[in-house]
């Protein structure tokens, strides 16, 4: 007698579906518990890890968590690959810095200056690529943080090598915490509500044929240009707020470090489903600072566990635990 | 039949590289009339699609419609103008459902300009539209994502992405091809209903006999170069035709 | 005059650096991000077998650019080929790897000047008024005979023809009987070796360093892009259009300012002709 094993849906995901959701409180509860375990679990992190330290890492994955909602939604959303979260971060980082450094502004209008502002010139700078393939928004993604980070050097600019020191701070580290995880949770249910209204409906069909959108009366550049906006802007806040954390920009926040982490917390954590990047970047971001030892070698880790997944296409872990959550398996016979 | 020209194609040529895709075409088609476009495999009958609306430039001639010159736009500025198509492999949006892929033309600046903003919920008259064009309103299908469509509900789905358009013109591209006798049957009626509605119609198709069915007018393509045009039937007599078709002397 | 000869030089190191790349991207449409990180692979291995193992020089070259080319074409049959068709994968995958590498050396502290790999022939001549080391002249006829060579192969060799049908259209050559992948393993490996050949002569400039690669992988694409990706031409045309504006800009601005050069360029180029000079437009919009 052979078996093979069978998946099917848990009793109670089939009693919610639909309208009859809300039938009991079990139901209710069921399809509650993901969305509560994640906003309650993000807010009391902070308070159940033993030390300061680690609470600063929590703050650093939440930077790494904004970038890498950035790539999940223009990559699987929109069909744009931005291989430039760095550059990102070094534009909103050197805005809000300079801002602060020169002429003093506080903290309070820096980061949101630097988030739009930052935002306006990194679209900006990607507009060109818009009507062009795919791959040149790649590759020129990737290069404009490598290339603007030489030319501050080169040209000795805005602090060139040694960057600027001496930016405000935060006041303490409950403040940084508990300003950035609110925005993260904000956004990334922002973002997947916009991804399901009409907008982002739109945006999805030009990820799965731009050329039947384009017949259907939509400025498909116009769309990308605004998607890319949204992506930028994030990724300038992430930039800002690194800037304010550590009180000083520098070359390194065009870093490779942040073009590649992103990727790597998406394919971790799931891409396509947005909150699969976030804890993506939650896991990541410990690793990465324990490994932090090892200097350089910490890098060559996770370019290897992001070209294994890559190659090896593996779904993520978001996708696995929804499956182990709304459904179960059992051996049957054939 | 209105004697009103609503697009109107002047001595259009293209080349790709060495070969003549379109050579000198020239053709009117008239407002509430069904136009046939046939011709033998590679006598430019696609690329003529993909010019008109803007796919692809060409290197010379001139594309009117309704008078005004669309030469040269792009597709969303043509399909802006009225003029909606399907395409020879039908582009759906695999990860959305039916529904979803008609919200995308129903989000056009077109359709904000023709209902003022007052258009209601997209969802809504997405069904409305999938409903006219042969899916049932209450089964699964309208909300099934598009990947798992059968080559006959692609099509419709194409034609009803045109639709969402409340285009007055619809090009289609070889919309039997791929179709069972079956399936175009059940098509035909569908297009019929569209010219009485109003719609005026462009199909490029290979399936003559099915065509001569529903076709007022029809031109004959060979080599890129228009041979004859006619009504059907004395296009079936047409010794031109004969000849571009089997070869025969 | 001084102009022109630096100018010449610096598009040739250009050009001899793009190609690996261009050929790649040309023959199998991938673009390849480990392509830093295979020159100063090459250039590493070098060295170590130089003054570590005690091998000679030549001997070195030959062994290091043997073992890169092996390694370009197994990082494709082993790792790349399981993302092929998937552009974004792809570029993800080999820059994952390029950087994987080039952090590895990084690691192990290849950072210092330390490193150099001496020139093939010392000293300097004085030509047409200029005086000009022997290294730079080689690099020029390094440059000429690989262009010729290629030229040749792709003409002349039944490997080379399948490597351009392939190139030109990629389901016609596959009925005629050429495997993509093959071709492909190939392609990798030949690039590998054109980055390897364009180390072992640049190099003995200056030092290897970690940074080099970053920098040969920027400027590569800097000139494709330019240039036009997928064009051989573009290869030599985006070659000295950037090599001389950089000379230039070093003799009126100051060194530095080469980087803003090619920054500069490629935001030109994207908005004024993204396909690059001698790319072709068709290309880069998607097929109706």
């Amino acid at each position: 007698m052979e078996r093979r094993k069978e998946r099917l849906d848990r009793g109670i995901k089939v009693r919610t579906e639909g309208i009859y959701a809300i039938s009991s409180w079990r139901g209710i509860a069921y399809m509650a518990f993901p969305t509560i375990l994640f906003v309650v679990g993000l807010l009391i992190l902070p308070l159940v890890v033993p030390t300061m330290a680690w609470q600063r890492i929590i703050v650093i994955a939440c930077l790494f968590a904004l970038l890498a909602l950035v790539f999940d939604f223009l990559t699987n959303f929109v069909g744009i690959v931005c291989l430039g979260g760095a550059f990102f971060t070094g534009v909103g980082g050197y805005i809000s810095g300079l801002l602060n450094s020169a002429w003093g502004i506080p903290i309070i209008f820096t980061i949101p200056v630097a988030t739009i502002g930052g935002a306006l010139i990194c679209t900006l700078f990607l507009l060109p690529c818009l009507p062009i393939r795919g791959i040149y928004f790649a590759i020129v993604s990737l290069m404009y943080p490598l290339l603007f980070a030489r030319v501050i050097q080169a040209l000795d600019i805005f602090g060139g090598t040694d960057g600027l020191p001496g930016l405000s701070t935060f006041p303490n580290i409950w403040v940084e915490l508990y300003l950035i995880l609110p925005i993260i949770i904000l956004l990334t249910f922002g973002l997947k509500r916009i991804v399901s209204e009409d907008f982002g409906i739109v945006l999805r069909a030009i990820r799965d044929n731009d050329q039947a959108v384009r017949a259907s009366n939509i400025n498909i550049t116009w769309f990308k240009t605004k998607a890319v906006f949204l992506g930028s802007a994030i990724g300038c806040l992430a930039g800002a707020y690194m800037a304010h954390l550590y009180g000083w920009v520098g070359l390194s926040l065009f870093a490779l470090d942040f073009s590649i982490f992103p990727i790597a917390a998406t394919v971790v954590g799931g891409g396509g489903t947005l909150v699969g990047p976030v804890i993506g970047a939650f896991i990541l971001a410990p690793l990465s600072e324990m490994l932090r030892a090892f200097g350089p070698l910490r890098v060559v880790f996770y370019s290897l566990i992001l070209a294994g997944l890559v190659i090896f296409s593996t779904q993520g872990l978001l996708p696995y635990l929804e499956r182990k959550y709304h459904q179960f398996e059992r051996w049957t016979e054939v | 039949m209105n004697q009103e020209v609503f697009l109107r194609v002047r001595g259009v040529n293209k080349s790709f590289g060495g070969v003549k895709a379109v050579h000198q075409v020239s053709f009117d088609l008239f407002k509430g009339e069904i136009l046939g476009i046939i011709g033998p495999n590679g006598s430019g009958k696609t690329t003529l699609v993909n010019i008109i609306t803007g796919f692809v430039k060409p290197d010379e001639g001139e594309i009117f419609t309704k008078g005004k010159k669309i030469t040269g736009l792009s597709p969303h500025q043509i399909a802006g103008l009225g003029i909606a198509r399907t395409f020879q492999i039908p582009r759906p949006y695999p990860s959305l459902s039916a529904v979803k892929n008609l919200v995308v033309p129903l989000f056009s600046s077109r359709i904000q300009r023709t209902t003022g903003g007052k258009l209601g919920d997209r969802d809504t008259v997405a069904l409305d539209i999938l409903e006219e064009i042969g899916f049932e309103r209450d089964a699964h299908a309208p909300y099934k994502p598009a990947s798992t469509f059968s080559e006959g509900y692609l099509k419709r789905l194409e034609l009803a992405r045109c639709l969402a358009l409340r285009p007055h013109t619809i090009i289609m591209d070889e919309i039997f091809s791929g179709l069972s006798v079956s399936e175009i049957t059940t098509m035909i009626p569908i297009i019929e209903r569209l010219q009485m509605n109003g719609i005026t119609i462009m199909m490029v198709e290979h399936r003559v006999r099915e065509l001569f069915q529903l076709a007022n007018r029809v031109m004959v393509m060979n080599f890129g170069e228009k041979i004859a045009e006619d009504v059907p039937s004395e296009i079936v007599k047409s010794e031109v035709v004969k000849q571009a078709y089997l070869g025969v002397k | 005059m001084h102009i022109l000869i630096f100018g010449l030089v610096n598009s040739v190191i250009l050009a001899l650096l793009a190609s690996g790349f261009a050929l790649v991207y040309g023959v199998s449409r991938l673009a390849n991000f480990a392509h830093g990180a295979l020159y100063i692979l090459v250039g590493f291995s070098t060295w170590l077998f130089l003054n570590r193992v005690g091998i000679n020089y030549i001997g070195s070259i030959v062994l290091s650019i043997l073992i890169v080319s092996i390694i370009g074409g197994a990082i494709y049959r082993f790792l790349l080929i399981r993302v092929k068709g998937m552009p974004d994968s792809e570029i993800i995958a080999s820059l994952s790897i390029g950087i994987a590498i080039m952090e590895l050396f990084r690691w192990r502290g290849f950072i210092s000047e330390a490193y150099m790999l001496p020139p093939f022939i010392k000293g300097s001549v004085n030509l047409l008024g200029v005086m000009i080391d022997w290294q730079r002249l080689l690099i020029i006829g390094v440059g000429l005979a690989i262009m010729v060579s290629l030229w040749l192969f792709t003409h002349h060799t039944k490997v080379g023809l399948s490597l351009r049908a392939i190139a030109q259209d990629k389901h016609a050559s596959m009925m005629s009987g050429i495997e993509p992948d093959r071709t492909a393993v190939i392609a990798l490996a030949m690039g590998s070796a054109l980055a390897g050949i364009s180390a072992v002569v640049i190099l003995p400039l200056g030092n290897i360093t970690v940074e080099t690669g970053y920098m040969v992988l920027i400027n590569a694409i800097a000139v494709c892009i330019v240039g036009g990706l997928g064009s051989w031409a573009g290869v030599f045309a985006g070659a000295l259009l950037l090599g001389f504006s950089q000379i230039l800009a070093t003799a009126l601005l100051g060194p530095h300012w080469q980087m803003v050069v090619v920054l500069l360029f490629i935001i030109i180029t994207l908005i004024i002709k993204p396909s690059g000079l001698l790319g072709r437009q068709k290309e880069l919009e998607e097929r109706v």
